[in-house]
């Protein structure tokens, strides 16, 4: 299989004006993968899907990745060729920020395999794809407001009183109840 | 009975069955199945919509069994995410542990020793037969075979369980694959017990079969009944016996070759149709080339250590890198994508369940069917909730 910087001079020769940067993976694993700007994204998808030489008929993973030290969030797709058998050739796209400019397009007219996995990456990370046919909650209830995958996510304060308050137990029975369980005095059962 | 202004504010739960006003087929019915149903292998549901008793739409619903094992994961070490693979699928916990173990050797870039391989296989293989016998009862089970088949299966898989409670400690929940090699070593006795099961399995298939595959009842129920093309399964990320009851020659042993598959022998079976039939059918031929594996393995294992003695469990810190890596699992491509940041949890942690991505195409395979088909259907797709939900 072509190399990633092979692929990379493949794009950005069919593309001229498509950003596509690959990312080095210093591991033992070593895959590193294709940065791809979000206005080409579904092109240089259907480009990959499509090219006799590459053919990467099966895309097997989508997820998202939560890096709030960079200021963005990354959607990663693992594709493989069933016809040719290799992989992965690994595309990741970048939205603007991590508040109000969280879109990325979505691939499931692409593959069809996205549409799940896009639809948990949005309920878990809070990436819009844009074009997705049913963008939905997949595993959190439809009410629910947050995303729990976001590195920052806060656990609701659900308290509920426990027979034997321990440790973290004990300090938010101290938070609901400062009158009852006085900071420093223990109760021991 | 609730009073009505006691209810619960936000859309009100409505009845289980409703009629829906449809412009072109004039009244349909919208019916919600489970998440309690017995067909539904677990706590899932299925908005089906219906025109008399023909699927016109269908929506599955899930998540009830959510727990977000993926932000567990990014919170505890390495090794602490071990046996919580175990509750992903959790009737091939044996799988994953696999599965894991060898996306964190390749993050870490650990090796392993050649007998805590084969040992691999032989446990990867046992958990097959557990996962597909376990299929075919169930899939019976929800056509109508009421028992029968079920207790069968049951009275196999027990066998097998036996197995991985005294190699492992625990039937279920096994916990048993370690970065760099296997927690303890399987004794003679055990390899021999294990190898007595093994031959004896294909006698039993023998009176399996003899009570399935060609009965007229499994036929009339399964034949030509959902039928999944082999493009659309490719597009759909669908993998394992789904995928080459479709026809795609496509098995992660043959492809990716990882552990020892290079240097056994045996074939991929594949089915014509792509139907429910075929997909039992494929199931039952990979358990006898599953024998096969498993005769090879044991006639090869090596002595030697079942560890790598340079191997780090506790305070694993692998270097900043990432890694997907995936094996055949008995419900398909079960795949691990790990980021490190060089700390001693991952930075991202992702399962890549199999019965999540084959569920994609569940409307697909039932639309124009009855609504008992349905029920077939979902059966012979395999999910496990425990992977699906996560």
């Amino acid at each position: 299989m072509e190399t990633p910087e092979q692929i990379r001079d493949r794009l950005l020769a069919r593309f001229p004006r498509a950003a596509v940067e690959v990312i080095a993976n210093p591991g033992p694993a070593a895959q590193p993968s294709l940065l791809v700007d979000s206005s080409h994204a579904r092109a240089i998808a259907e480009f990959l899907r499509d090219d006799p030489a590459l053919g990467l008929d099966f895309c097997s993973n989508v997820t998202g990745v939560d890096w709030p030290a960079r200021g963005y969030l990354e959607a990663v797709y693992h594709l493989f060729s069933i016809a040719q058998r290799h992989g992965p050739v690994i595309l990741r796209l970048r939205t603007a920020n991590r508040t109000d400019q969280v879109a990325v397009p979505s691939l499931t007219p692409v593959w069809r395999s996205c549409e799940f996995q896009e639809r948990e990456a949005f309920d878990l990370f809070g990436l819009v794809f844009a074009g997705h046919p049913d963008l939905r909650r997949i595993l959190m209830w439809d009410e629910f407001k947050d995303h729990p995958m976001r590195k920052d996510y806060v656990e609701p304060d659900d308290y509920e009183w426990e027979p034997t308050p321990h440790g973290d137990v004990l300090a938010k029975a101290r938070r609901h109840f400062p009158a009852a369980a006085p900071a420093g005095e223990e109760r021991r059962p | 009975m609730i009073a009505a202004d006691r209810l619960p504010p936000g859309p009100s739960p409505g009845p289980r069955v409703r009629a829906v006003r449809d412009e072109f087929r004039g009244d349909l019915l919208e019916v919600s199945m489970g998440p309690h149903h017995p067909s539904t292998h677990g706590v899932f549901r299925m908005m089906a919509t219906l025109d008399g008793e023909t699927v016109v739409r269908l929506k599955p619903v899930f998540g009830y069994l959510h727990r977000n094992h993926e932000k567990i994961a990014e919170g505890v070490s390495y090794l602490a995410s071990m046996p919580y693979t175990d509750r992903l699928d959790y009737l091939c916990s044996m799988s994953n542990n696999w599965a894991y173990a060898l996306a964190v050797e390749k993050l870490a870039g650990q090796p392993v020793p050649e007998r805590a391989e084969y040992l691999r296989v032989i446990l990867a293989e046992l958990t097959r037969l557990l996962n597909h016998t376990c299929l075919a009862g169930f899939l019976l089970q929800d056509s109508g075979a009421s028992g029968t088949p079920l207790m069968y299966a049951f009275r196999e898989r027990e066998k097998i369980l036996d197995l991985f409670e005294s190699l492992s400690g625990s039937r279920m929940m096994c916990n048993y694959q370690r970065f760099g090699g296997c927690r303890v070593d399987a004794t003679p006795a055990w390899l021999l017990a294990a190898r007595v099961v093994a031959e004896n399995y294909g006698r039993f298939l023998d009176e399996y079969e003899a009570l399935l595959t060609g009965n007229e009842i499994l036929m009339a129920r399964t034949q030509g009944i959902g039928v999944l093309p082999g493009a659309l399964a490719i597009s759909a990320g669908i993998t394992g016996p789904m995928l080459r009851a479709a026809g795609v020659p496509y098995d992660l042993r043959k492809v990716d070759g990882y552990g020892v598959y290079p240097r056994l022998e045996f074939r991929v079976p594949l089915g014509a149709h792509g139907d429910t039939y075929d997909r039992y059918l494929v199931r039952v031929l990979e358990m006898r080339e599953s024998i096969e594996i498993l005769r090879q393995a044991f006639r090869d294992i090596p002595a030697g250590p079942v560890m790598d003695p340079k191997a780090r469990l506790r305070g694993l810190r692998p270097k900043p890198g990432e890694v997907y890596s995936r094996i055949e699992g008995p419900k398909g491509e079960i795949g691990f994508h790990l980021i490190s940041e060089g700390g001693p949890n991952p930075y991202r942690y992702r399962v890549r369940p199999p019965s999540f991505i084959n569920l994609t195409i569940l409307e697909d395979l039932c639309l124009g069917h009855s609504i008992a088909d349905a029920v077939v259907i979902l059966g012979s797709i395999d999910i496990v909730l425990g992977e699906v939900d996560r």
